[in-house]
C-alpha cells in the first residue's frame, strides 16, 4: 500500500519535515545533549512497536536504549507521578500519554503534586518534567478527541505549550525539556503528518523548514502569522491553520485580518494580543475546546480589562459547543470550528 | 531483636528521638488548643516507633516521602525542629517558608520531600525519586510512608507494580494504624494484611510489630539492604495505632475505650523505655535528663517560632515557577 512507500521514501536531512519528525528530532537532540533526559510512556520503545501512539518516539530506543526510553504499564497516574518524582530526583523526564484524554487519569499527580511541590517547599524544589499529550477531534469520539489545554492553564505551577507547526514544535519542545518547571505539551493529532502506519487520514499536510542547527523558541512569545488592520484572530494548534485558511477567504472579500498563533498558553504573551487589538479594534478567538471555560474565555477577560476602550465591536469566540466530542463525521464537522464559521464570525464583526 | 547490631548509644538515640516525636506532638497539641497555631493538625502520638525505626535505618542522602500525618516522620528524619515548629506557626523561617503548613512539612536537604497530603499521592513520587537514584547510579533509597487507607487507592497498585518491574530502590512503608480516618481497615479490605498484597507484585512483604522500634528497624535494615543491592522494593506493613483522633476535631468515638486502652498499654515509648531499662542501658536519671533536654529544645523552638517574622502577604506570589 502507499503508506509503506511513503514511510520508505528518502527524505533529505535539511528540508520540509513533519511535526512527528520535528518532535522526534527535538527529543533526540535533547537526549544526546543531556543524559538526564529520559522518556516514559506506553508503547514508546517496543521493538516492532509503533513509537508511541503517533510514532513520535520511533527509533529512539534503538539509539538510547531501554534505560532511557522506558516502556511503562498502562498506569497513567504512576507515569505522571514517577516522572515528577524522577524530576525531583534530578532527571528531566519527558512522559507521554497516548491520548490527551487520559491525562484525567494523571490529574492528581500533575495538578496536586508536579504543579505544587515547588510552592509547598517554599521554592526549594523544582520539577523539570514535560508531559506530552495528543489532542484534537479525529473521528474517535468522546474519549479520544478532547482539547485539554484549558484544564492545565488553570493550575498555577504548570506551563502549557501548543505548537501549530513543526518548526515551533521542535523549538518549543526543546525549550520545554530545558525548562525547570513542569510543562504540559499539547500536540494536535491532525498536525502530526506522521510517516508510517498511524498517519491520520484527515490530517493537514503541515510541513515546515526545520533547521538542522540548534534553535530554541522561548515560551511566552506569540507569533503574528499575518499582519492585518481590520480584525485580530487569536488561535492555537489546528485552529491556526483553519484561521489562516479563513483569512485567505476574507482577504478576497476585502477584510484584512491579523492572525496570532499563541504558541504557549502559560506563559501567555498578552502584550502581542493587546497590541494587535489596540490596532484592529476587533478580536475573535478560535479554539477547538468547548466554549465554556476554554482558554479563549481568559483572553476575552484580559482584553476586556486592558483594551476595552479600543474595541469597536464585541469580542467573539469560535469554539466547540458545550457537548462531548461526537463520533459521526457529519456531527464532528459541525462540532469543530470550521473555516466557514470563522469567516462568518469575522464578517459579522466587520458588519 | 538480636539480629540487629544496635549498640547502646544507637538505642538511646532511637529512644531519645521517639520521645522527641512524642513531646513535639504533645506540645503542638496544646499550642493548638491555645489557638496559637493556624490550620489543622493530624497527630501521630503512638506511632513513634514506625517513624524512628524506619528513619534510623536510612543514610543521609536517602529520601523519605510522607503523608498528611507527617510530624513524627519529619522529627525522626532529622528535619530541624526549629524549622518544623516555625512552619506550624506559619512563620517565614518555617521549613517550607510557611507555604506548606502542617500537612506539607519537609526539607529535601534533610532527606524528606514536602509531605504529600493526598492519600496515596506520594507513592508514585517515591518510586520516581527512586528511579532517579537508580538511573544516576546513586547508592540511595527512598522510604515511602503511607497509611492503611492509601493501600486502597489506585496509585498504590500502579506505583508498586512499576517499582517491582524495574527493581527500584524504594521501600514501601505502610503504617497500618487500623483506621482510615474513622473507617476500620477490616471494613474496607478483605485480606488480613496489607503486606499480603506484596505477592501480587512479586516483591517481598512483611507485617511487623510497629510498636517495637527495634523490630521496625530490623525489618527496614533488611528491606533497605535489598533495595540498595538492586534487588528492588519491599512492602513493609507496620501495625501500630494512633492515640489521638484523625485530626484536631476528631474525638474518636468509633473506637472502643477498651481498644484504645489496650494499645496505650503497648505504648511504643513505654515499651522501649522498659526494654532499655531492663538492659541497664537507661536508668531513671538518664530518662529524666533526656526528657529535660527535649523540653528545653522544644521550649527554644517554640520561642524562636513565636519571635520569628511572618511572611509578607505578597510572598504568596513567589515560588510558583522557577524563573
Amino acid at each position: 500500500m502507499s503508506l509503506s512507500t511513503e514511510a520508505g521514501a528518502v527524505r533529505p536531512r535539511v528540508g520540509e519535515v513533519t511535526m512527528v519528525e520535528a518532535l522526534r528530532e527535538a527529543l533526540r537532540e535533547e537526549m544526546r545533549r543531556d543524559h538526564r533526559v529520559i522518556l516514559l510512556g506506553e508503547d514508546i520503545g517496543i521493538e516492532g512497536g509503533f513509537g508511541g501512539a503517533f510514532t513520535v518516539t520511533l527509533g529512539l530506543s534503538e539509539e538510547f536504549g531501554h534505560r532511557r526510553v522506558i516502556d511503562t504499564p498502562i498506569s497513567e497516574a504512576a507515569i505522571a507521578g514517577l516522572a515528577a518524582g524522577a524530576a525531583l530526583g534530578g532527571l528531566r523526564p519527558v512522559a507521554d500519554v497516548q491520548y490527551g484524554d487520559f491525562l484525567f487519569l494523571a490529574m492528581d499527580q500533575l495538578a496536586n503534586h508536579a504543579a505544587k511541590l515547588r510552592y509547598m517547599s517554599g521554592g526549594k524544589l523544582a520539577v523539570p518534567m514535560v508531559f506530552r499529550a495528543p489532542v484534537g477531534a479525529t473521528t474517535r469520539g468522546s474519549q479520544h478527541g478532547q482539547s485539554l489545554e484549558a484544564f492545565f492553564m488553570h493550575v498555577p505551577g504548570l506551563k502549557v505549550a501548543c505548537p501549530s507547526n513543526p518548526y515551533d514544535g521542535k523549538g518549543l519542545l526543546k525549550t520545554a525539556i530545558r525548562d525547570d518547571n513542569p510543562v504540559l505539551f499539547f500536540e494536535h493529532k491532525l498536525l502530526y503528518g506522521s510517516k508510517g502506519a498511524r498517519k491520520e487520514k484527515s490530517g493537514f499536510q503541515v510541513t515546515a523548514m526545520v533547521p538542522e542547527d540548534e534553535y530554541l523558541i522561548p515560551f511566552g512569545q506569540a507569533k503574528v502569522l499575518r499582519s492585518g488592520q481590520d480584525v485580530t484572530v487569536v488561535a492555537n494548534l489546528l485552529m491556526v491553520h483553519k484561521s489562516m485558511e479563513a483569512v485567505g477567504i476574507l482577504e478576497k472579500q476585502g477584510i484584512d485580518a491579523e492572525v496570532i498563533d499563541v504558541r504557549t498558553l502559560v506563559p501567555f504573551d498578552w502584550e502581542t494580543v493587546f497590541y494587535s487589538v489596540r490596532k484592529t479594534g476587533r478580536l475573535m478567538i478560535v479554539e477547538e475546546d468547548n466554549l465554556t471555560g476554554g482558554w479563549g474565555a481568559e483572553v476575552v477577560a484580559r482584553v476586556a480589562e486592558s483594551c476595552m476602550g479600543y474595541l469597536d465591536a464585541p469580542i467573539r469566540r469560535v469554539a466547540a459547543p458545550d457537548t462531548p466530542v461526537p463520533f459521526a463525521p457529519v456531527m464532528e464537522n459541525f462540532y469543530i470550528p470550521s473555516v466557514e464559521r470563522i469567516v462568518a464570525v469575522a464578517r459579522d464583526l466587520l458588519a | 531483636m538480636s539480629e540487629t547490631s544496635l549498640d547502646a548509644a544507637h538505642r538511646v538515640k532511637m529512644y531519645r528521638r521517639m520521645v522527641l516525636c512524642r513531646r513535639f506532638e504533645e506540645r503542638v497539641y496544646y499550642l493548638f488548643l491555645e489557638g496559637r497555631l493556624p490550620g489543622t493538625i493530624h497527630q501521630s502520638q503512638g506511632q513513634e516507633a514506625t517513624a524512628v525505626g524506619i528513619c534510623s535505618a536510612l543514610e543521609a542522602k536517602d529520601m523519605i516521602t510522607s503523608t498528611h500525618r507527617p510530624h513524627s516522620h519529619a522529627v525522626a528524619r532529622g528535619v530541624s525542629v526549629d524549622g518544623l515548629m516555625a512552619e506550624l506557626f506559619a512563620k517565614a523561617t518555617g521549613c517550607c517558608r510557611a507555604k506548606g503548613g502542617s500537612m506539607h512539612v519537609g526539607d529535601a536537604d534533610a532527606g524528606m520531600l514536602p509531605a504529600i497530603a493526598i492519600v496515596g499521592g506520594g507513592i508514585p513520587l517515591a518510586a520516581g525519586y527512586a528511579l532517579a537514584f537508580q538511573y544516576l547510579n546513586q547508592p540511595n533509597i527512598v522510604a515511602c510512608f503511607f497509611g492503611d487507607g492509601a493501600a486502597n487507592i489506585g496509585t498504590f497498585h500502579e506505583a508498586l507494580n512499576m517499582a517491582a518491574i524495574w527493581d527500584l530502590p524504594v521501600v514501601f512503608v505502610c503504617e497500618n494504624n487500623k483506621y482510615a480516618a474513622s473507617t476500620a481497615v477490616e471494613k474496607v479490605m478483605k485480606i488480613k494484611h496489607v503486606s499480603d498484597r506484596a505477592a501480587a507484585y512479586g516483591i517481598p512483604g512483611a507485617t511487623v510489630d510497629g510498636n517495637d522500634v527495634e523490630a521496625v528497624y530490623g525489618s527496614m535494615i533488611r528491606a533497605a539492604a535489598r533495595a540498595r543491592q538492586g534487588q528492588g522494593p519491599t512492602l513493609l506493613e507496620l501495625e501500630t495505632y494512633r492515640f489521638a483522633g484523625h485530626s484536631r476535631s476528631d474525638p474518636g468515638h468509633y473506637r472502643t475505650p477498651e481498644e484504645v486502652a489496650a494499645w496505650k498499654g503497648r505504648d511504643p515509648i513505654a515499651l522501649y523505655e522498659a526494654n532499655l531499662s531492663a538492659q541497664r542501658i537507661l536508668d531513671r536519671d538518664k530518662i529524666t535528663a533526656i526528657a529535660a533536654e527535649i523540653e528545653d529544645q522544644l521550649d527554644r523552638a517554640i520561642g524562636r517560632a513565636e519571635q520569628a517574622e511572618s511572611p509578607r502577604p505578597e510572598d504568596c506570589l513567589t515560588d510558583v515557577f522557577v524563573n
